[in-house]
């Protein structure tokens, strides 16, 4: 790996040098390096390019890095990763996506990624999503997420795409049995002429089963956004999505919250805001000493954390 | 030490131009001065045209002999200008602790910001990592709000109504508060109030109404005349 691969590797994974415990590092379309443990395994796909990773019931305090890299122009990179998280097991997922592009060609990389988490399972997942490079070409990132939580099984899914990519549609559906849960935080910053599509679709169909989306955005320039979640209560469960969103220059942010109740103890909640940094947070921290810009950046930073 | 002169601030609304300040002179150097008057008398226009928020229509302002009239609000802020705002601002994102960084202009361990929350009777540890947002109540944010400027530790600390939305308890903690200020200041704290309990903290208290300065001395003397006067009475009991 490339001076330019290990940076991008760093910011999207956290990582400055091999991790500890599972992994498979994947650039430019292929295995760069791969370690199992004895409750994680990792097999190549036969029948399409990905991964499966396999986790064993039970296991505990374990993390699984999968990070992607991108560097060649022109490159795009489609994958499927499935996990199979056992019964009872509580993991850590680092997943990601770098792209450095400096040709005149169009990069991408779609990541379809599977989560199927037997009962009682544990799941953080954590996803960064991050393009660079002085080129003409544009980074593409097309990211599906297929959820499945069995009784009692909880996924909670960070993800991250605050600089670099040109154009996004993130599309994420999840079914959730009997007393599951899946927390979703999302973070999107876009800029220049950028478009992002965020997509979630939530089935609860098991009884006590809960859901909070929340997405928080900033949308700057002319870049576009926008954000869809949807909650179909088919049970006594209960959901929540909120989509927050700063606006400024000449962007435009779209939110469109849908909530369907099919069963009368479906409890569903949406809330969506947009609008522009308020004048008043800004002068607090100028009154702090901070001059406009500074106050503007430590209140996207914040907003984004 | 900060000097007003000749500061006069008018506004254009529906009828005209009205006048809100009309030329104020004030020389403020002691330790704890309170700034006390009717609704809408302009003091809370006087605070924020000292911290740089509003620009007056004519006069200077002085601190320490220099002109700050042109300042922005982030330069006066450098100089040693802080502002406790009378409604505290909310930050989606920005933790207590974030914000205690900010006002004290390095990161601070977190020991040494809990150290400013427990001065304003707020149980650090469980306000350090907050969110400045909805989840917290107007008199938490207040408290917050002034632990900032106690962080700040300037030559110059504004409080507009830092008593508006504290409860009785926080109240007397609050009066603490400006206590200990007034014996560790080094510098001047400004404090806009209508309550008689915080106004016998202050050394001088300076009363403005329909614009104009219209009382000016030492605490005790100003306080026995507006006690003595039904409609200055009225001044202290508005917001009580």
């Amino acid at each position: 790996m490339n001076t330019t691969e290990k940076m991008l590797l760093e910011e999207i994974a956290d990582l400055h040098k091999v991790p500890e415990g599972a992994y498979n590092i994947r650039a430019n379309g292929r295995l760069d390096s791969r370690s199992t443990t004895a409750n994680i395994d990792i097999v190549t796909k036969t029948d399409k390019p990905g991964i499966d990773i396999i986790i064993a019931p039970n296991t505990k305090n374990e993390s699984v890095h999968i990070p992607v890299i991108i560097s060649e122009s022109g490159l795009t990179d489609l994958v499927y990763n499935d996990f199979y998280v056992g019964e009872n097991a509580d993991v850590t997922i680092i997943a990601g996506c770098g792209i450095h592009n400096c040709g005149d060609q169009e990069s991408g990389h779609d990541g379809i990624h599977s989560f199927h988490l037997a009962k009682n399972a544990r799941v953080r997942y954590v996803e960064k999503h991050v393009g660079d490079g002085d080129g003409n070409g544009k980074n593409v990132m097309n990211p599906t997420t297929v959820i499945e939580l069995a009784e009692g099984a909880r996924l909670e899914m960070q993800t991250t795409q605050i600089r670099g990519i040109d154009s996004t549609v993130r599309v994420t559906n999840a079914t959730l049995d009997k007393d599951a849960s899946l927390v979703i935080r999302e973070s999107l910053m876009t800029h220049g002429e950028q478009y992002a599509k965020t997509d979630f679709t939530v089935d609860l169909n098991g009884e006590n089963a809960g859901a909070d989306v929340v997405s928080r955005s900033v949308a700057r320039d002319k870049s576009r956004q926008l954000f869809i979640s949807k909650i179909n209560g088919n049970t006594k469960c209960s959901g929540h999505t909120e989509c927050d969103a700063i606006i400024m220059d000449g962007a435009s942010v779209s939110a469109v919250p849908e909530l369907t109740a099919n069963h009368i103890d479906a409890s569903l909640i949406h809330e969506a805001a947009i609008g522009k940094i308020a004048g008043e947070q800004l002068i607090k921290l100028m009154t702090l000493g901070l001059s406009e810009a500074e106050a503007e950046e430590q209140i996207i930073n914040g907003f984004l954390k | 030490m900060l000097k007003l002169e000749n500061i006069s601030f008018t506004v254009n609304s529906d009828e005209g131009e009205r006048d809100i300040l009309k030329n104020i002179n004030l020389e403020i150097d002691e330790r704890l001065v309170a700034i006390t008057g009717p609704n809408g008398g302009g003091k809370s226009t006087l605070a924020k045209i000292i911290s740089g928020i509003y620009t007056p229509t004519s006069g200077k302002i002085y601190l320490d002999g220099e002109d700050i009239t042109n300042m922005s609000v982030t330069e006066r802020a450098k100089r040693g200008v802080s502002f406790a705002f009378q409604q505290p601002v909310r930050f989606k994102g920005l933790t207590v602790k974030d914000l205690i960084n900010l006002a004290a202009g390095k990161k601070l361990t977190v020991a040494e910001a809990c150290k400013y929350l427990s001065e304003v009777g707020l149980c650090a540890h469980e306000y350090i990592n907050r969110e400045l947002n909805a989840s917290l109540s107007g008199g938490e944010l207040k408290r917050i709000e002034i632990a900032m400027i106690i962080a700040r530790g300037t030559k110059l600390s504004l409080f507009d109504e830092p008593e508006a939305g504290i409860d009785l308890w926080s109240f007397n903690n609050l009066i603490s508060v400006f206590e200990r200020m007034h014996e560790k200041i080094h510098g001047s704290i400004v404090i806009i109030s209508h309550q008689e309990r915080l106004l016998k903290t202050a050394d001088r208290i300076i009363v403005v109404a329909n614009g104009e300065v219209t009382d000016d001395g030492a605490c005790d003397e100003v306080l026995a005349k507006m006690l003595a006067s039904p409609p200055a009475c009225k001044v202290l009991t508005d917001k009580m």
